[in-house]
């Protein structure tokens, strides 16, 4: 691995990715249409947007859980699609990803134990003790005890469940974690317990994550990079600092005026950008932009041809007729 | 201080479980005024839902029972009341939206239906009754109300199903409104649209609301008047603007500080809360945030802290208000921006 050009070869890279679902003969859902976008090494680029957008399958894509209907992705620069049969074994192991729900991602009959080295067995040589050595210290890492490791996963709260799902992804020692909504599950005294946790691994153990949620809120904390989605596709890409300062898509702009602030002066005085409607479905879904029937600025235009994707300003992407 | 309709005095409800008792909701007190939004935010399993549940009678009984206290709505002690009478304030003059609108909402009858279902046996005439229930779906802002009637709940998105619940809970102009995280199953856009419904609502029709959440935000947005759970025991209550920037109650002071906010800096960290809530099956003896306090002192391990009032609005209940206690500051948030 090439530490010394970083900024050349993005460590993955998406391309004209797209994962649809045939219903039936003739409905087919566009849960993932036509998006890309670069991950680089150590960073966190956090990936938002409402339920059903995207987010997941984009996410379980990129960790080789579904196999993308077109479109490539690269790891390392190498076309994930064209790997041997040693690669595919490698890569399965390097990527990983931590589930939306604690409560249904891990068997309750298995032991803490078995369900962290059932990665462990799969990928590469341990020895007996050394499994047992190495899950002691991977619970002592996400803050559980050896005490534990004899215990059912239903014996658990969310929080510690969480912790277990995330012991089990770092078993296999992974370079990329995707954590799918990893805390939105859990009470808000316990998701910071996590999210500190994940900051402190990707610290110490030098990980690169997509962080899918869809609390705003938490995102901005997390990432380096988000991206926003909106049914299917990408709407913004850019640096969280910039996103947040200077939202440009009108759907990006909607969704943070929609966080309700925890500071009553504020969050009663605050004019949120209102939308009407619900988020259209997915099934069959229209030309255009797929925002176009929620927007306050949309045009004819917006309805017949799909947004290109622009740079607006340094590293600043946005896919809308406006800029 | 307006007038009020209902009021809690040390209610206590638990349930009789094979393991034994779960001491879920252990002497609450609190009030709604007329047309008050009062916001009740605490951590799953702190009571939250069983105290709501108990105003409607709506725990099952048994294995749930009181064990003691008084609930009185407009006066009348709900407690007391026998199935007839509960039957009608039940979704008449209180009404109640569940957190999930899937599984509160029959899937076998059309939404209009159901909507209408709250006037049966009142002998309300069916052109009235059919009148009624367009009318508060769109009031409620339903467009095309008149073909969302016969829809059933699988054909709507879940936030049109929540519009559904609200039209239902509302239909009979109910004076007060319990919500029971209404809005947790729902995206932040259609979220932002159900809580100005409910403020409108209030507006219109002066309703009172008892707003159930864990989001502080959802808390700040909308309430008057805030009461803190924890451990199935009042923390802290008081105004908004008393819970967030006048915070009382270490407990409070912990949930502030673990959430992660848009206007936070960069390098700013999250203080989670280390631990777990208590085992309500056995709940500790003293004060029952004490295993989690950064500030428990011995006293807060043996003996529960009393009330201690503040001001007219907003009291607490911590050791740290004792005279001997020493002086910690537990604000947070600041008042001006
Ligand atoms: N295996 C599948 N078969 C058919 N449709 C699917 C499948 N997996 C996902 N979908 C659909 O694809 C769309 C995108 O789903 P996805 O799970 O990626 O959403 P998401 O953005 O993660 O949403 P949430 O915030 O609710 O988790 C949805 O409409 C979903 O119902
Ligand atoms: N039907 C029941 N039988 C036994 N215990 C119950 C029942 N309903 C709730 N509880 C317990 O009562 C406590 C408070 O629950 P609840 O009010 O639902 O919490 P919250 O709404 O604050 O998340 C919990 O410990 C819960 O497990
Ligand atoms: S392309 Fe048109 S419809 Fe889409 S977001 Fe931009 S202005 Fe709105
Ligand atoms: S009574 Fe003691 S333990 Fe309880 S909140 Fe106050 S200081 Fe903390
Ligand atoms: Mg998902
Ligand atoms: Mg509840």
């Amino acid at each position: 691995m090439s530490e010394n050009n970083v900024m050349a070869e993005p460590f993955i890279k998406v391309e004209n990715l797209s994962k649809f679902f045939e219903l039936n003969r003739k409905q087919t859902l566009k849960a993932v249409n036509d998006i890309s976008f670069e991950i680089y090494k150590g960073e966190t680029v956090g990936l938002v947007g409402e339920s059903g957008c995207g987010k997941s399958t984009t996410g379980r894509c990129l960790v080789n859980l579904y196999e993308p209907t077109s479109g490539k992705i690269y790891y390392k620069g190498k076309d994930t699609s064209q790997f041997t049969k040693q690669e595919k074994q490698a890569f399965t192991g390097d990527v990983q990803m931590i589930f939306q729900n604690p409560y249904s991602s891990l068997n309750p009959r298995m032991t803490v134990k078995e369900i962290v080295a059932q990665g462990m067995k799969y990928h590469g040589n341990y020895s007996k003790t050394e499994i047992d050595c190495r899950i002691e210290q991977l619970l002592e890492k996400v803050g559980l005890g050896v005490e534990h490791m004899s215990r059912f996963a239903h014996e658990f709260s969310g929080g510690q469940r969480q912790r277990i799902g995330i012991a089990r992804a770092l078993s296999v020692n992974p370079e990329f974690i995707v954590c799918d909504e990893p805390i939105s599950a859990l009470d808000v005294s316990i998701q910071a317990q996590v999210i500190n946790m994940l900051k402190k691994l990707q610290h110490d153990m030098g990980l690169t994550y997509l962080f899918i949620a869809h609390d705003l809120s938490v995102v901005k904390y997390i990432s380096d990079r988000v991206i926003v989605m909106y049914l299917g596709t990408i709407v913004e890409e850019a640096p969280v600092e910039e996103l947040y300062k200077n939202p440009a898509h009108p759907y990006t702009k909607v969704l943070l005026s929609a966080i309700p602030v925890a500071n009553p002066i504020k969050a009663k005085a605050n004019k949120r950008i209102k939308v009407s409607g619900e988020i259209p479905s997915p099934i069959n879904s229209k030309p255009g932009c797929q925002f176009a029937e929620r927007c306050p600025y949309a045009v004819d235009h917006c309805f017949n041809e799909a947004p290109p994707r622009k740079e607006i300003s340094k590293d600043h992407f946005v896919a809308c007729h406006v800029y | 201080m307006s007038e009020k309709i209902l009021e809690l005095n040390n209610v206590v409800f638990s349930f009789k479980t094979y393991a034994g008792l779960v001491h879920a909701v252990r002497g609450v007190s609190f009030e709604v005024r007329k047309g008050e939004i009062l916001g009740i935010v605490g951590e799953s399993g702190c009571g939250k839902s069983v105290t709501a549940q108990s105003i409607l009678r709506l725990n099952p009984e048994p294995p749930g029972f009181f064990e003691g206290g008084e609930i009185l709505f407009k006066g009348q002690d709900i407690i007391k009341m026998n199935n007839k009478q509960l039957r009608n304030i039940r979704g008449k003059d209180i009404g109640f939206i569940f957190q999930d609108p899937m599984t509160s909402l029959n899937p076998t009858m059309r939404v209009g239906e159901q909507i209408e279902e709250v006037f049966i046996g009142t002998g309300t005439p069916k052109a009235e009754v059919r009148l009624k229930a367009l009318n508060i779906m769109r009031l409620v802002g339903i467009n095309d109300p008149e073909r969302r009637f016969m829809q059933y709940p699988h054909e709507l998105s879940g936030g049109m199903k929540q519009r559904i619940m609200i039209a239902i809970a509302l239909v009979s102009r109910p004076s007060l409104i319990i919500c029971d995280e209404p809005t947790t199953s729902l995206d932040v856009t259609i979220e932002a649209q159900i809580l100005d419904l409910l403020l409108e609502l209030r507006e219109k029709l002066g309703t009172s609301i008892i707003m159930i959440t864990h989001d502080l935000g959802v808390i700040a947005r909308l309430c008057d008047r805030v009461v803190v759970m924890y451990g199935g025991k009042v923390a802290e209550q008081g105004t908004s603007e008393d819970i967030f920037f006048d915070t009382a109650h270490p407990y409070t002071s912990g949930l502030l500080k673990s959430i992660a906010r848009l206007d936070m800096e960069r390098n700013q960290v999250l203080t989670p809360i280390e631990g777990t809530p208590p085992d309500l099956f056995a709940p500790p003896k003293g004060c029952p945030f004490a295993a989690r306090c950064e500030y428990a002192m011995s006293v807060c391990c043996e003996y529960e802290p009393s009330k201690t009032t503040l001001t007219e609005e907003h009291s607490t209940y911590c050791w740290l208000q004792h005279d001997l206690a020493p002086e910690v500051n537990l604000i947070v948030e600041k008042r001006e921006a």
